[in-house]
């Protein structure tokens, strides 16, 4: 008898693989060069960020949530902080407000710039990387002179920020805008007239408007579709509803559209920049947070780079979060991806899984199922862990008890 | 014998090759880096390249038929390196010709292209096996129009021998503006056979890591890298030797510093071509190749008969 599956071939692209620059598993079912399925398994970067900040204070937690991911790590921090200061009743001073838009359009602007270097090379079109990000430099280098840090800004405390904008400074952001804009500029042009970037991107990745509402796909993804969802524009947050912008949509549903939509976004900041650098009110730039937060329950949603970004926080009226919870856009976004990817040709693989901007530390989190089959199974909670390490490791010689005593009787002498 | 065994060691055999294309490399990427605002890596990097890659460790799979596998970058070497001597470098002479010399040159320089089928194929991975299938069906892509380019100036010259095709022309030097469609879809299709962008299908890193060198690694990878250069070098010179007949009867100096200036010029399109575009699928290089490569080497071929006919040469 004929075997239907006879000419099949099973790829595995990931956990390590060149087009990833992330562990992730997408375990591809080739017949010649099409794909006829998809199978994605998330859980490589698991880091058990939600089950950390129940250990640690709101404070330190802010910061955990910021590393969730180095390209939108203002996102994250941001969605966290705004949950906290809704429990708290905390209303943030304006300029704070200001500083925080400021700094996530900067961060969009070098997410999108990131992006386009990266689908650029997805598609073997390497110069096109080197340039996007040696353009990615201006504002890299705008977020460290006004934070301080290229990546993970630190920007964010609880009731406002931590760092002012000087007048200095808003002479620099409005050059290096400028600049930006004109680079910009060059790249929609290229788009539009580059053969075989357009040979490669359209028609690739389709997602029909309806596929992208029961896919649930956010963000740019989404906008590409022509879904118009935009937490910005339709539940502002921060200094949004101050702002005058458009809600970039593209009709084209495909890897080409998502390049237009983001392209396009990044005109959008660069007007919203001018707009706060204008309007920027005066004023201080926090209000003083109560270490402990009242007991009670946030939902914050914000517009990352990649998409809608949800963080759900509940208190219980101690310093330490009980239950905190992330929706990054990402998880949001991988539904669609095997959809997209099913019917076409291997060599569109990396571009349709790079065109959602996947970003899978912000992704993975663990889910355990206990089916009740495996004896012996139980949890652990975070000092059982510890103490298990140190004894693993004091097994394999690893010793590290006296170089703790030492380091501990050196800081009891210094306070 | 001695002067055959020098000419097959060192010059224009093996030896100048590997130190050319070592320089052809080196002058790839650093031109490659310069036009993307990139330093680039310094002059030695190919040859420490080697040097490092020839004292690693060779790791094959244990399903890998690992004779024919070792055994495939030799024989790319190999054939490159005997097509070349029977192209003119800086005299009309090359150093063994005879009549149709030239289907022999394109037959040797398909060879590499078979041997990378071989080698991936019988690595038995996942992704050096979908890299040596992409490399054959490309063979087919760009092999139908490279031939007729390469072939169509040979109407004119009524000799299917390279060196006396190159003297032919270099009599006559004007009538090579006829072959400008010729010149165009030969450096194109030679860039399919060096697997460069946009046609570097069969080694796409982001879809398939290496294709079918995945599995090479040690000296092996080494050879493989060095016969690639080799071929760069070897479709240039043939390239220029057909199209650019120019500087073959003033003496051997102004001879060779044409050539190298040829062969410059030839890489020089080769890398600007691949900074300026992405990669194509593989289907679009087969529609591209057939559909206009194809009908544009014919018509060059038709141009060489009508030319031939009204010029009575």
């Amino acid at each position: 008898m004929h075997d239907p599956h006879a000419g099949d071939v099973k790829v595995p692209v990931g956990p390590q693989h060149p087009a990833l620059k992330e562990p992730e598993s997408f375990l591809l079912t080739l017949r010649g060069e099409k794909i006829t399925s998809v199978n994605i398994r998330l859980g490589y970067n698991h880091r058990g960020i939600e089950k950390a900040c129940e250990e640690r204070t709101y404070i330190q937690s802010m910061y955990i949530i910021e590393r969730v991911c180095g390209i939108c790590s203002h996102s994250h921090s941001t969605a966290f902080v705004q949950a906290v200061e809704e429990i708290a009743g905390l209303e943030i001073p304006k300029r704070a407000k200001h500083i925080r838009t400021l700094i996530a359009e900067l961060e969009r602007i070098h997410s999108h710039l990131l992006w386009l270097g990266v689908a650029g090379h997805e598609i073997g079109f390497d110069t096109l990387l080197m340039y996007t990000w040696r353009d990615r430099e201006i504002v890299m280098d705008l977020l460290n002179a006004i934070s301080g840090n290229r990546v993970n800004y630190g920007i964010n405390t609880i009731g406002g920020v931590r760092r002012d904008i000087s007048k200095v400074d808003y002479a620099r952001i409005l050059k290096d805008v400028d600049s930006l804009e004109e680079r910009t500029k060059y790249y929609i042009e290229l788009a539009k007239e580059e053969v075989t970037l357009h040979k490669r991107l359209s028609g690739v990745g389709m997602l029909s408007k309806e596929n992208a509402i029961k896919y649930s796909a956010v963000g740019p993804t989404a906008r590409a579709s022509n879904v118009n969802y935009d937490v910005r524009k339709h539940d502002p947050y921060a200094s949004y509803g101050e702002l005058d912008f458009e809600v970039m949509l593209s009709d084209k549903c495909d890897v080409y559209g998502r390049t237009l939509v983001r392209v396009g976004e990044l005109m959008e900041a660069y007007k919203m920049i001018r707009q706060l650098v204008k309007s920027m009110p005066e004023g201080d730039i926090t209000v003083k947070a109560p270490r402990k937060i009242p007991a009670g329950e946030a939902i914050s949603r914000y517009e990352a780079p990649r998409g809608e970004d949800v963080h759900y926080v509940r208190s219980n009226g101690t310093d330490k979060p009980e239950r905190v919870k992330i929706r990054p856009p990402t998880l949001a976004n991988l539904q669609a991806v095997s959809h997209m990817l099913e019917d076409r040709y291997l060599a569109d693989m990396p571009i349709v899984i790079a065109a959602i901007d996947p970003c899978f530390s912000c992704t993975d989190r663990m889910i355990s199922i206990d089916h009740g089959a495996r004896k012996g199974a139980k949890t652990v909670d975070w000092d059982y862990l510890r103490a298990y390490g140190i004894e693993h490791y004091k097994k394999s010689g690893i010793d590290m008890d006296k170089l703790n005593r030492k380091f501990e009787s050196r800081m009891s002498k210094v306070c | 014998m001695l002067t055959d065994l020098f000419h097959i060691a060192i010059f224009p055999g093996f030896l100048f090759l590997v130190i050319s294309g070592f320089i052809a490399e080196t002058i790839d990427r650093k031109m490659y880096a310069r036009l993307q605002n990139r330093m680039g890596p310094p002059w030695f990097q190919p040859v420490a390249d080697f040097l490092k890659l020839i004292g690693k460790e060779e790791l094959y799979p244990c399903e890998a038929d690992v004779p024919v596998v070792r055994l495939m970058p030799i024989v790319a070497l190999t054939c490159v390196v005997t097509a070349f001597l029977y192209i003119p470098l800086s005299g009309v002479k090359a150093l063994y010709s005879f009549e149709g010399d030239i289907i022999v040159i394109i037959y040797l320089l398909t060879i590499p292209t078979i041997s990378y089928f071989l080698g991936g194929w019988y690595s038995r991975s996942v992704y050096s096996m979908l890299g040596a299938v992409r490399a054959i069906i490309q063979l087919f892509a760009y092999e139908v129009p490279l031939f007729l380019a390469i072939l169509a100036p040979t109407i004119l010259a009524n000799t299917w021998s390279l060196s006396r095709m190159a003297e032919f022309y270099s009599q006559h030097p004007l009538l090579c503006c006829f072959n400008i469609i010729g010149f165009m879809i030969s450096i194109i299709s030679l860039m399919g056979k060096l697997e460069k962008t946009p046609f570097d299908i069969p080694e796409a890193e982001t879809e398939i890591v290496a294709g079918s060198f995945t599995e090479y690694s040690g000296r092996m990878l080494a050879l493989f890298k060095v016969s690639i250069n080799v071929e760069t070098i070897v479709g240039a010179a043939l390239v220029a030797a057909v199209f650019l007949p120019f500087g073959f009867n003033s003496g051997w100096i102004i001879g060779s510093v044409s050539f190298v200036l040829k062969i410059l010029f030839i890489i020089f399109l080769m890398t600007l071509i691949r900074t300026i575009v992405a990669r194509l699928r593989i289907d679009q290089m087969i529609d591209l190749c057939w559909r206009f490569f194809a009908p544009f080497a014919l018509l060059q071929v038709l141009i060489n008969l009508l030319a031939k006919e009204f010029l009575s040469i």
